[in-house]
């Protein structure tokens, strides 16, 4: 326990700080598509961070702050700039801006350490969260919220602690503004608060954000962090409150378990100390991510094969009865199973639908072939009539030529609409473009 | 001439040494192989850039540290020297691909747009790749300290045979655009016309990407994974900057390219302490920002020189036509500066700015505390007048504008009425016979323009 206390406690809460913060403001940079945007801030505050410290000589939180703030606020402007001159892709903008500011900071921090001071850039890429120990002694922790005890918290801990607090304040108290930027910018302009400052007043929180987390899980490992949970969210729900409370709850359950998997799970397995938890955050994030996408009951890659699979199988149910139905139109009720094959596209697809409308009751076999029972054809008689309608509409509303309304009109019949019929049959009588008669409605 | 500088003589000498490249046999070799890998990126780069596909070379690059992790440790279980290019770059390229591909794969759900998809996996393969540089770390191999060299690239450690692959990668990107420049251009500009006419876009898309890996790759030991993305986006952007035809711009932006590669290299042989990745994308960068500065049309300077133009035309204009309203109403042509100063709402001192100004130009007569339009100023405050009436009555009549509001409108747009603008608001006007009354005559215009 006194280890945990000591080595763990800190980290863990500075994880799971930094990975909330981040995904609460990632929310909405996903939502405005700026989700890239996380990654040129994360990059540019570099230079703001390193010459902060030059001025100052100090590793003090708010002075990195406010460099980071500032030059957060720098990039997103050069970024307007370039894509306005420049007439460019905000991407290539961005792209210039960030490496550029970030290959200052790389030298600035040269120059850093040419004045043996302790800050490199390993640390502002994959964050070491290892070293956030919390150097107790044992006499401290029998009082553990002791004064004291508590002054040896690293600072880094209260920096995210703080910045968290403040981007659940901006979310909750800005939700309605940042939701109206986010999905309509005119509306918001229009409605009175402008939609580029709630821009800038983002990228100043991802700027806040970044340089809170960059000790604990990194600059690149930010965007990680910024992205996924949001993005994780979207594949269950299309409600924004849901959304964010749901990334809440990732971000929570993504820095538990990495910790978990890099501080106890990875020697368990016999690696040599831990692995980087920065990094394992991002991965459990990845893996979470990916499990979203294919399993996600509605928008998942499984879910989607399973509904087009559905349709495909409703489509070919239909096309059967509404084939039986032409055929006892034309005088021969009894259709071979060869011919089907033929009309249906194939003797696979035709022999599963027969078996399915056999067990519905909807066709019964006759001899070496099928046809349909007063069930199937009440059925067959409603396809007929939608193709036929689709048709009429097709000539008479869409102006179509009447040659060329029967294929679109073999895909429309197919679709479910609340009235049933895109048109009402023509007052001149129930006959279609082709001079086919139109079946009455089910009812009738 | 020695006695001239002796201070200051070291240091020159040294940088025209490395400017020409005597700074011995390694500094030559990495100058040849950083301009070559510049004037790659920027050509490739162009083409990423115009496909607004330019950060995915930033996803391929962080998505290529877990290959190279990877093939370190696949390189160092089966005996080989884990340091070798042969194998890590490979892994590189793997990853990279297989990266792109999960982008692909991400944004085909229609849930996750592009840019989320590119952040995704830019940061999850990276941390998945730092995981994996932690686990080499905390091995005992003993070949662990050359992998973070892939993170900011070490350009000084650049052998021959490196500079000949990326020599190699270069012709390769170079016959390649040149084979399909035509239709890469097409798709470039008017992807859905392309497609309907025949190109095969995704194809060439798919060109393109392997042409990006390939230079990403090849600039990871340059200048690293996280300012590889520089080498391709950079020239291309500087490059668009200047011009709107394509192959000035392909060319500019391989010089840019070019002289950013030669030039990062030959000042961090200067400047030793300095890592030469960040100084080539910094040099890069200095380019780009003379670029914004002082390109033509689009440069910081042009659009400033234009916005003052406008602005002081527009005094111009606004001026004129008090004075001429002025001397209208008064029936005298000599008009006090001091009332046309209260006509215009500006200050004394800026009227009698612009009325210097316009006497200069020869629109107005000066003397003593009054103006008056000379013939030229007469011919050109009517024009201006005219214009401004018809389009308050355009306001009027067809926008719905009220009466108190349509004079500052006006202020504003009768600038940017051109003759024939002008006749056909005329024309519409007196069809609906809503021409305003005391409009400047239109043949005495002529005739003073005469």
């Amino acid at each position: 326990m006194a280890t945990f206390l000591r080595v763990d406690m800190v980290p863990l809460f500075a994880a799971l700080a930094a990975a909330l913060a981040c995904a609460l403001v990632g929310n909405f940079l996903v939502l405005r598509r700026e989700s890239m945007l996380g990654d040129a801030i994360s990059h540019s505050v570099l230079p703001g961070i390193v010459a902060a410290f030059l001025v100052t000589g100090s590793r003090a939180g708010l002075p990195m702050f406010v460099g980071a703030g500032i030059a957060g606020i720098v990039a997103v402007l050069l970024v307007e700039l370039v894509r306005r001159l420049g007439r460019v892709e905000p991407g290539a903008a961005m792209g210039v801006v960030f490496s550029v500011m970030f290959a200052g900071g790389v030298v600035l921090m040269e120059r850093a350490a040419a004045r043996h001071v302790d800050l490199d850039a390993d640390c502002v890429l994959y964050g070491q969260l290892e070293t956030l120990v919390w150097p107790v002694t044992d006499e401290h922790l029998r009082t553990p919220l002791s004064a004291d005890a508590l002054a040896l918290i690293p600072p880094e801990l209260w920096m995210l602690l703080g910045s968290l607090g403040l981007v659940a304040a901006v979310v909750v108290l800005c939700f309605k503004e940042l939701r109206v930027a986010s999905f309509d910018p005119q509306l918001a302009t229009s409605l009175g608060f402008s939609s580029r400052l709630i821009g800038h007043a983002l990228a100043v929180l991802v700027a806040i954000v970044t340089v809170a987390s960059f000790k604990a899980v990194g600059s690149i490992l930010v965007v990680a962090m910024l992205v996924c949970p949001a993005a994780t969210a979207r594949m269950f729900t299309d409600r924004l409150h849901t959304q964010v409370l749901m990334s809440a709850v990732g971000a929570v359950v993504i820095a538990g378990v990495a910790y978990a998997a890099g501080a106890f799970g990875a020697p368990a397995v016999g690696l040599s100390g831990s692995v980087n938890i920065a990094g394992a955050m991002a991965s459990v994030a990845g893996v979470i991510l990916a499990g979203a996408v294919v399993a996600s009951p509605t928008h998942g890659v499984i879910a989607r094969a399973r509904r087009r699979r559905a349709l495909a199988t409703r489509v070919a149910d239909e096309d059967l009865l509404g084939t039986l139905f032409r055929a006892e139109e034309l005088g021969t009720p009894v259709v071979a199973m060869e011919q089907l094959a033929a009309l249906l596209g194939g003797a696979d697809r035709s022999a599963r639908a027969v078996q399915r409308a056999t067990a519905a009751g909807l066709v019964a076999r006759e001899g070496p072939g099928v046809m349909l029972t007063t069930l199937g054809r009440d059925r067959g008689a409603a396809m007929i009539r939608s193709h036929r309608l689709w048709e009429t509409y097709l000539v008479e509303r869409a102006g179509m030529r009447p040659d060329h309304v029967h294929d679109p009109a073999e895909l429309l019949e197919h679709a479910r609409t609340p009235t049933g019929a895109p048109i009402d049959p023509p007052a001149s009588g129930p006959i279609d473009p082709h001079g086919h008669p139109i079946p009455g409605s089910g009812s009738a | 001439m020695t006695a001239l500088a002796p201070i200051a003589d070291a240091p020159w000498r040294e940088l025209f040494d490395a400017l020409t490249l005597q700074r011995g046999y390694t500094a030559t070799v990495v100058t040849l192989g950083t301009t070559v890998l510049g004037a790659a990126g920027g050509l490739v780069g162009s083409f990423a850039m115009l496909r607004k596909r330019a950060l995915m070379a930033d996803t391929l690059a962080h998505a290529s540290l877990p290959g190279v992790a990877a093939a370190f440790l696949v390189a160092v279980a089966l005996g080989a020297s884990g340091k070798s290019l042969a194998i890590l770059l490979p892994g590189a390229a793997i990853t990279g691909v297989l990266g792109v591909l999960l982008v692909h794969a991400l944004t085909r759900t229609g849930r996750i747009r592009p840019d989320a998809a590119m952040a995704v996996v830019l940061s999850v393969m990276f941390g998945l790749g730092i995981v994996l540089l932690s686990v080499i770390q905390k091995s005992d191999s003993g070949q662990q300290a050359g992998l973070s060299t892939f993170i900011y690239g070490q350009t000084a450690a650049m052998s021959r045979s490196d500079v000949l692959v990326i020599a190699i990668a270069a012709g390769v990107a170079a016959v390649l655009i040149g084979l399909v420049l035509k239709e890469l251009a097409y798709a470039s500009f008017d992807q859905s016309h392309a497609r309907v006419t025949g190109i095969p876009v995704d194809r060439l898309d798919l060109l393109l990407m392997a042409l990006v890996v390939l230079v990403t790759v090849v600039a990871l030991q340059a200048v690293g994974l996280v300012l590889a993305v520089a080498i391709l986006v950079i020239p291309p952007v500087s490059a668009r900057l200047w011009t709107n035809r394509l192959r000035r711009m392909l060319a500019l932006s391989v010089l840019f390219g070019a002289l950013g590669g030669y030039g990062g290299s030959v000042a961090s042989t200067v400047l030793e302490r300095l890592p030469a990745g960040s100084v080539i994308v910094l040099v890069s960068g200095c380019i780009f920002a003379m670029s914004l500065i002082l390109a033509p049309n689009r440069g910081l300077v042009a659009a400033a020189c234009r916005s003052a133009r406008l602005r002081f035309e527009m005094a111009r204009d606004h001026t004129l036509r008090a004075i001429y309203e002025l001397a209208d109403r008064a029936g005298d042509p000599w008009v006090p500066a001091a009332s046309l100063a209260t006509q215009r709402g500006a200050s004394p001192g800026r009227t009698r700015t612009l009325a210097r100004v316009l006497a200069f130009t020869g629109h107005v007569e000066r003397h003593a505390d009054r103006v008056r339009l000379t013939d030229r100023g007469t011919a050109e405050a009517r024009r201006v007048t005219r214009n401004h009436r018809l389009w308050e009555q355009y306001l009027l009549t067809y926008a719905d504008v009220a009466p108190s509001h349509v004079d500052i409108s006006a202020d504003h747009a009768e600038h940017a009425l051109g003759a024939d603008i002008v006749d056909l608001l005329e024309h519409a006007l007196a069809s609906r016979g809503a021409l305003p009354e005391r409009l400047p005559d239109h043949t005495e215009l002529e005739g003073a323009d005469a």
